[in-house]
């Protein structure tokens, strides 16, 4: 309960401070922000679409790590955290990328440039429907989790040449390109002390709920086929 | 040694049917006709040509290295398999038949995309052969590991390609560049990062493969 009600104000207050704190040229008050060039208001999206970005990655990596846990044990319930993570990342996925084409219609000028980063969000958003549609296609539960544990594994990593590789050799126009002049992200240079402060508490607050989330989903992931077990008999 | 025989029985019945062979030698006909119809009369640059060459290439291995491990289903052999040879040993074979299979694709469609498209000219003989030997490589190695979880989950041809292009896009991309790269005759010391990465990709795909194999071959 304290765990919720603190979550629920942190994410109450990332909302609110992310949305109406004002951006100034020179910050002086706690609440400015500073005003980053060729940003301007633009600017304030950071705190909703770096979060989901992550947490695609998260929710990836938890994927693989209960996939790799189930071909050791072969305990289903791991193939139902495996699944819950994955339905959550493919959630942030989309998240990721909508909010993502919303900044960059406005910073950019089109919604979809084919900028590194959009292919390597792109890519991660095929193999999660890829996945999911390995998982339709199987009906016996152990053979499913078998195989969607070695394909999300085999996923997995080449998810490094996406993330870490591709944005870095291409020229692009997010942060961190190849030929970006600011040789960075824009968190360590342009933001101000308490930019950062919302940013990493929006960080921590998504991060958190995502948490809870997965917690709730593969439960009931569990519960579901528990009950399903126990009914079988008495038909 | 085992995994060789294995090969010697893939080219065995694939000579009997020449069913791989026939279609992908038709399929890829096919696919660059559709692209020269498109084109018409236009003259394409060099980029777009890269482009389209590993376009033919991924629909022809999509459509041809399925097979590997379906047939085996179809046919019921694969308890057979289990019985007389260690999951890495069949892994071997069925990757030595893919690895020839799209060697003779992917020369084919060279050749025939030498002789069709104005454009595409070698002029870094030495880089494209490079990237011709590791790309193939990492291509059937991939190709073939698809395969066989496609051959498990009850051989649904259309998943094939779609669980197959995330895995081989940082490949083909990268592929496309060096291609690109030796058709605008770029020195070899300019692609060697891109070189190293499709490198990398062989030596994690052909690890992950061997490691994963058990798991799916054994019910």
């Amino acid at each position: 309960m304290i765990w919720k009600s603190f979550l629920f104000l942190l994410l109450a207050f990332v909302s609110v401070a992310g949305i109406t704190f004002p951006i100034v040229e020179k910050p002086n008050a706690w609440y400015e922000f500073p005003l980053i060039n060729g940003l301007g208001e633009n600017a304030k999206i950071i705190f909703f679409h770096v979060p989901t970005a992550w947490l695609t990655v998260i929710a990836f990596l938890m994927s693989t790590i209960y996939s790799i846990k189930y071909l050791r044990k072969k305990n289903l319930d791991d193939d139902a955290k495996s699944y819950s993570a994955a339905q959550l990342g493919i959630i942030f996925c989309i998240l990721a990328t909508v909010t993502g084409s919303v900044w960059s219609k406005f910073a950019w000028g089109s919604f979809w440039s084919w900028d590194p980063r959009q292919s390597s969000i792109f890519a991660l958003l095929l193999i999660y429907g890829a996945w999911f549609a390995l998982r339709s296609a199987v009906e016996q539960e152990e053979k499913r989790a078998t195989l969607s544990a070695v394909y999300a594994i085999i996923a997995f990593i080449t998810v490094p040449f996406f993330i870490f590789i591709m944005p870095r050799i291409m020229t692009g126009l997010h942060p961190g390109s190849a030929d970006d002049t600011n040789a960075g992200p824009v968190v360590d240079f342009k933001m101000n002390v308490n930019m950062q402060l919302i940013f990493y508490m929006s960080l921590t607050g998504f991060t958190i709920l995502y948490f809870w989330m997965w917690r709730l989903g593969y439960k009931s992931i569990i519960l579901t086929t528990k009950l399903f077990i126990r009914e079988k008999p008495s038909e | 040694m085992k995994s060789y025989y294995l090969f010697i029985k893939d080219y065995h019945s694939e000579i009997r049917t020449r069913y791989a062979v026939n279609s992908l030698i038709m399929f890829i006909i096919v696919a660059i006709s559709v692209i020269l119809f498109s084109i018409g009369n236009e003259r394409i640059p060099g980029n777009l040509t890269a482009g389209l060459y590993w376009v033919v290439i991924f629909f022809s291995a999509m459509s041809g290295l399925g097979r590997a491990f379906i047939s085996e289903e179809e046919r019921g052999t694969s308890m057979t398999l289990q019985l007389i040879a260690s999951p890495s040993t069949v892994l071997s074979g069925k990757i030595i038949f893919n690895i020839i299979l799209v060697f003779a694709m992917n020369i084919v469609i060279t050749l025939l995309y030498s002789a069709l498209f104005d454009e595409f000219v070698i002029r870094n003989f030495s880089l494209f052969l490079l990237n011709f030997i590791i790309g193939n490589l990492g291509l059937a190695v991939s190709a073939t590991i698809i395969a066989a979880i496609i051959a498990k989950a009850g051989s649904k041809g259309t998943l094939y390609p779609v669980l197959s292009f995330p895995i081989l896009l940082p490949l083909i991309l990268t592929s496309a560049k060096l291609t690109l790269f030796s058709i605008e005759g770029a020195a070899f010391g300019d692609a060697v990062f891109e070189l190293a990465i499709v490198a990398c990709y062989d030596v994690i795909m052909i690890s992950a493969s061997y490691m994963l194999f058990d798991f799916i071959w054994k019910d």
